[in-house]
């Protein structure tokens, strides 16, 4: 075990408070002080929740004390991207626009699950606007920043997240993830990230992007981590119409299970395009300790990046319309530009996406007859400077932030669930994407560990700070 | 030089009621060209008549 809370991971830190090692109180201290110190350089959290992480704190600590069980989260600090609801505060989204909404009344369901296994919820985390970003960077707030190189991204949107856990300063942390907005952090961060099946998680008292493409999960260092808050925030929640009527599946007695007796495939085709070489070369790694050597074409993955792009910039000027009409000034420009955009498409095309969005899902779930897993890069590469407009991807030069989530896109555009794992390459760490079947996030998480315990997978310690 | 692109951005933007400001346009003509592309990708893709989009639900 480590010495010290700051530098436990979120199951070491349950297992001591729980036992009575450490106190709540102090792992919340030191969670608290190390973004006192690191945050100055990361920029990951908008929002310290001290007050009321100290609270909750002594309170678990008091429960320990009369004897009660507080659950497998005990005393695990954790924060939130801050499109999550938490009372109190106004949900900013990222954006300027929505710091004059009212605080707000009662926490996101998740974050409740959380604290009902005994999180300590620290604070809230920088995205980009509205969640329209692959970046990291925030025109109101200053982008977060690489734990592992400040100069370069954090990744989008949810970069606060990203960075907070790639830099320790909290052993667990949520985002959302519409196109690759969990996926894309966790790459550029070197830090494991879980995307479930589309309708899995509730959204409820979320701020929503595109409702048909958003998910939320959760960001760790380790993959166990990964499983603990994943497990516990599990179950049906009428609040969220998405969210399925599913009991709760753990996965953390399945992670030990090995890779055994699964068929796991490489993604052909598009997947190995538009690449640089380090993301050519993480794949390679995993798929090899994987014993993976089967290709598998997601057939018209092209198309179904251009169908999820179609229907992220019309729902997301859906959206914001009014607020588009009566505060254009307040939007970070970029983001405004591209809504604005998405305002102007003619509907037959919104219908011939998602027409074509059955089409290709079905054609995707066909491949799961005869695999179990999918293998893809999670970026083309690793994470850009912090302000890098272009990048050059099989010979042609190309904006950086559409473009950053091409992998990610044709994957969440059917809610599969897909686990993010580190390479830890050097100088940075790159991730790849393990796809399973809908509702076989277990699958997802037992390869995950299989590749952590080989040590091809792992959240390296931060570089940069 | 405008051409109907510009015609059109400046007419939706008119007909959506959305404040346009001149200096923004450029970017927003941008963006709906490439919105457009990605479009024409998935237009290309034959679907038979009856195919049913993801949007369904259940009563």
């Amino acid at each position: 075990m480590s010495e010290t809370p700051a530098s436990m991971s979120a199951a070491e830190i349950a297992q001591a408070v729980s036992s009575r090692k450490i106190t709540a109180v102090a792992a919340t201290g030191a969670a608290l002080a190390r973004i006192a110190v690191h945050d100055k350089v990361l920029n990951a959290f908008t929002d310290v929740t001290a007050d009321r992480a100290r609270a909750k704190a002594r309170a678990i600590d008091a429960e320990i004390a009369a004897g009660k069980s507080v659950g497998p989260l005990a005393g695990v600090p954790f924060a939130v991207k801050n499109l999550f609801d938490v009372e109190g505060l106004s949900t900013r989204a990222g954006s300027k626009i929505n710091r004059d909404l009212p605080a707000s009344p009662r926490d996101a369901t998740l974050i409740e699950r959380m604290e009902a296994a005994g999180a300590v919820l620290v604070g809230a985390l920088n995205m980009g606007e509205y969640a329209y970003d692959f970046t990291g960077e925030n025109a109101h707030d200053g982008p977060s920043r690489n734990p592992h190189d400040p100069a370069r991204m954090a990744g989008g949107s949810s970069g606060g997240s990203g960075s907070a856990v790639g830099g320790a300063l909290v052993p667990i942390a949520l985002g959302s993830d519409t196109n690759g907005s969990i996926r894309v952090p966790s790459s550029f961060c070197g830090i494991f990230g879980l995307k479930p099946t589309y309708g899995r998680l509730s959204r409820a008292r979320s701020f929503p992007f595109v409702a048909s493409l958003d998910h939320l999960g959760p960001f760790a260092r380790s993959v166990k981590d990964l499983a603990l808050a994943y497990d516990v925030m599990q179950g049906p929640d009428t609040d969220d119409p998405a969210c399925v009527a599913r009991p709760v599946e753990p996965t953390m007695p399945l992670l030990t299970e090995g890779i055994s007796g699964l068929r796991i495939a490489i993604a052909g085709g598009y997947f190995q395009q538009n690449l640089l070489p380090e993301a050519v070369e993480a794949v390679a790694r995993v798929a090899k300790a994987l014993g993976a050597t089967q290709i598998v074409e997601l057939p018209e993955a092209a198309r179904a990046r251009a169908a999820a792009f179609i229907i992220t910039t019309t729902e997301g000027a859906a959206l914001h319309l009014d607020r588009l009409r009566k505060r254009p000034n307040d939007f970070d420009p970029a983001v405004r530009d591209r809504l604005f955009s998405g305002a102007m498409v003619p509907a037959v095309h919104v219908d011939r996406a998602q027409k074509f969005r059955r089409w290709y899902r079905a054609r995707v779930l066909e491949l799961f007859q005869s695999v179990d897993v999918i293998l893809a890069p999670a970026t083309p590469c690793t994470a850009p400077k912090i302000g890098q407009a272009n990048f050059t991807l099989d010979g042609v030069e190309l904006p950086v932030r559409p473009n950053i989530g091409i992998h990610t896109q044709p994957i969440s555009f059917i809610g599969l669930p897909v686990a993010a794992v580190p390479v830890p390459l050097e100088p940075m760490p790159i991730g790849v994407q393990i796809i399973a079947a809908p509702w076989r996030e277990d699958i997802a998480l037992r390869v995950a560990y299989a590749l952590e315990q080989m040590g091809v997978a792992n959240a390296p310690a931060p570089r940069g700070i | 030089m405008t051409d109907h692109l510009d015609d059109y951005v400046n007419a939706a933007a008119r007909a959506m009621e959305l404040p346009l400001d001149d200096a923004w346009r450029p970017a927003v003509r941008a963006n709906l060209e490439v919105a457009l592309r990605l479009a024409k990708l998935v237009d290309d893709f034959p679907l038979p008549d009856d195919a049913a989009s993801a949007a369904i639900y259940s009563a």
